[in-house]
C-alpha cells in the first residue's frame, strides 16, 4: 500500500469525510423527525392519516434510495429546480431512512403496554398529550439501538452522493484516483475512512442491544 | 413532462429487458451468497477457533462498508492487481461478496436461535456433529430464516440499481438511457422506475410477512 496517496491527498480525503458525516447526521436528524410523524400517523385512529402513513412507509421502503436521489437531482432539474448533489442526496437519504425509522418507532410504540395510554387518558390528558408526554418517550428509548443501526446504514448509503457529485468520500475518491492514476490504493483508504465511522458505531449498537436485552 | 412519449411501447420493452438483467443478477447473487454465507455461518457456529475469528473479522469488515464502494472496487480497482472481469461478472462478484456477509449473519442468527439443549440431546443420542446439524438444527433453523432471507433479497433487488456506476445494463441503467434523450422524459421515467421496483418488492414483502405469520 502506498501511503503517499493518503498523505498527498489528505485534504481531499478529509473534505470528503467531513461531507459524509455532515450528510449522514443531517439525514439522521431529519429522518428521525419525519419518522416520528409517520409512525404516529400509522397508529392514529384517523383512517386517512393511517392510510397516508402506511402508503408512505411501504412506497419508500420498497424502492432503491438511488431512484429517490435521481428524482431530487435529475428529476427536479428537468423542471427547472436545481439542487446541488449534497442537498439532493441528503434529502433523498432523509426520506428513504424515515420510512425505516417510522417502522422502528411504530414497533416501539406498540411495545408500550396499553395500560399506559388508558392511565394517561383517565388522568385527563388528551390523546395528543398522552402520545407526546407518555407513549413516545418510552417508545423512543426502546428503539435507540435500531436507530443506531439506521445511522450505520445512513453512513453507508451516503456513498450514493458520489453518483450525483455530492462532494462526499466517494466523490473525492474519484477526483483523487483521476489525479494519481491509481484506483486500488485510493479506494482502500476510502474504505478505512468508512470503517473508522461504522465499526465503532456497530460496536456501540451491539452494546446497547445487549444492555436492552438484559434490562427486560 | 411527456408521459405518452416516455411510456412508448419500445421504451417499456427496453425497461423490461433491463428488469430481466436486474432479476438475473439478483437471483444468481442470492444463490451464491446463500451457499457462501451458509458455509461461513456453519464454520462460525461450530467455533473452529482460528478460522472462526478470522471469518468474523472479514464478515464485519464487509458488512460495515458501503456496497457502492465494493462494486466500484471490484470493477475499477481489482484490474490493477490483475483481476479483470466483464461488467456482469464484476456486478455479481461484488453483490455476492456483500450479501454473503449479510446472509452469514442471518443464518448464524437462525442457528443460534435453536435451543442448545437440542444439540446436547442429539449428541447424547449418538449423532455426530454433522448429523446433529443436518437432521436436528438445520431443518428448524431454515424455517426461521426464510422471512429475513426474503427481506434480504428485497434489499438485494434494490441494491442492484447501484451497478449503474459500472454501466450494468439493468433496469435503472436502461431508464437512464431513455431519459437521457429528452428532458421531458426524466420525471415520467423515474416514476415508472419507482413503480416497477415497488410492485415486485412490495409483493415479495407481503410473501415474507405471510411466512412470518404462519410461523407464529
Amino acid at each position: 500500500m502506498d501511503f503517499s496517496i493518503l498523505t498527498d491527498n489528505f485534504g481531499l480525503y478529509l473534505e470528503g469525510f467531513k461531507n459524509t458525516i455532515i450528510a449522514s447526521v443531517i439525514a439522521l436528524v431529519s429522518s428521525f423527525f419525519l419518522g416520528v410523524i409517520v409512525a404516529v400517523m400509522r397508529i392514529s385512529p384517523v383512517k386517512v392519516l393511517n392510510w397516508l402513513g402506511t402508503g408512505y412507509v411501504e412506497f419508500f421502503r420498497n424502492i432503491p434510495v438511488l431512484i429517490i436521489t435521481f428524482f431530487f437531482y435529475f428529476g427536479l432539474a428537468s423542471i427547472g429546480i436545481e439542487l446541488d448533489g449534497l442537498k439532493a442526496g441528503t434529502t433523498a437519504l432523509s426520506i428513504y431512512t424515515s420510512a425505516f425509522i417510522a417502522e422502528a418507532i411504530r414497533a416501539g410504540i406498540m411495545s408500550v403496554p396499553k395500560g399506559q395510554m388508558e392511565a394517561a387518558r383517565s388522568s385527563g390528558l388528551s390523546y395528543n398529550q398522552s402520545m407526546r408526554l407518555i407513549i413516545l418517550p418510552q417508545a423512543i428509548k426502546i428503539v435507540i439501538p435500531s436507530l443506531g443501526n439506521q445511522f450505520i446504514n445512513l453512513v453507508k448509503n451516503s456513498s450514493i452522493l458520489g453518483v450525483v457529485a455530492g462532494l462526499d468520500l466517494m466523490y473525492q475518491a474519484d477526483l483523487i484516483s483521476a489525479r494519481a492514476f491509481v484506483t486500488f490504493d485510493v479506494y482502500l483508504f476510502v474504505a478505512m475512512f468508512y470503517l473508522v465511522l461504522t465499526i465503532p458505531l456497530s460496536l456501540g449498537v451491539h452494546y446497547l442491544e445487549k444492555r436492552l436485552a438484559r434490562s427486560h | 413532462m411527456d408521459f405518452a412519449g416516455a411510456y412508448s411501447a419500445g421504451h417499456l420493452k427496453f425497461l423490461l429487458k433491463g428488469f430481466g438483467v436486474t432479476l438475473e443478477v439478483a437471483i444468481i447473487s442470492i444463490i451464491l451468497s446463500f451457499i457462501i454465507g451458509g458455509a461461513i455461518a456453519t464454520v462460525r457456529y461450530s467455533r473452529i477457533t482460528f478460522i472462526s475469528s478470522l471469518l468474523a473479522v472479514i464478515v464485519e469488515t464487509i458488512r460495515n462498508l458501503p456496497l457502492l464502494l465494493i462494486i466500484f472496487f471490484t470493477y475499477f480497482a481489482l484490474p490493477e492487481i490483475g483481476l479483470k472481469m466483464p461488467i456482469t461478472a464484476a456486478a455479481i462478484t461484488a453483490l455476492t461478496l456483500f450479501e454473503s456477509a449479510m446472509l452469514a449473519e442471518i443464518i448464524r442468527g437462525g442457528l443460534n436461535s435453536i435451543d442448545k439443549g437440542q444439540i446436547e440431546a442429539a449428541r447424547s443420542s449418538g449423532l455426530n456433529f454433522i448429523q446433529t446439524l443436518r437432521y436436528i438444527i438445520l431443518p428448524q433453523a431454515l424455517r426461521r430464516m426464510v422471512p429475513p432471507i426474503v427481506s434480504q433479497f428485497i434489499s438485494l433487488l434494490k441494491d442492484t440499481s447501484l451497478a449503474v456506476v459500472i454501466a450494468l445494463p439493468e433496469l435503472t441503467h436502461n431508464a437512464q438511457i431513455i431519459y437521457g434523450q429528452k428532458n421531458s422524459y426524466v420525471i415520467p421515467m423515474l416514476i415508472m422506475l419507482a413503480l416497477m421496483y415497488f410492485i415486485v418488492n412490495f409483493g415479495l414483502s407481503q410473501i415474507a410477512r405471510r411466512l412470518e405469520l404462519k410461523r407464529v
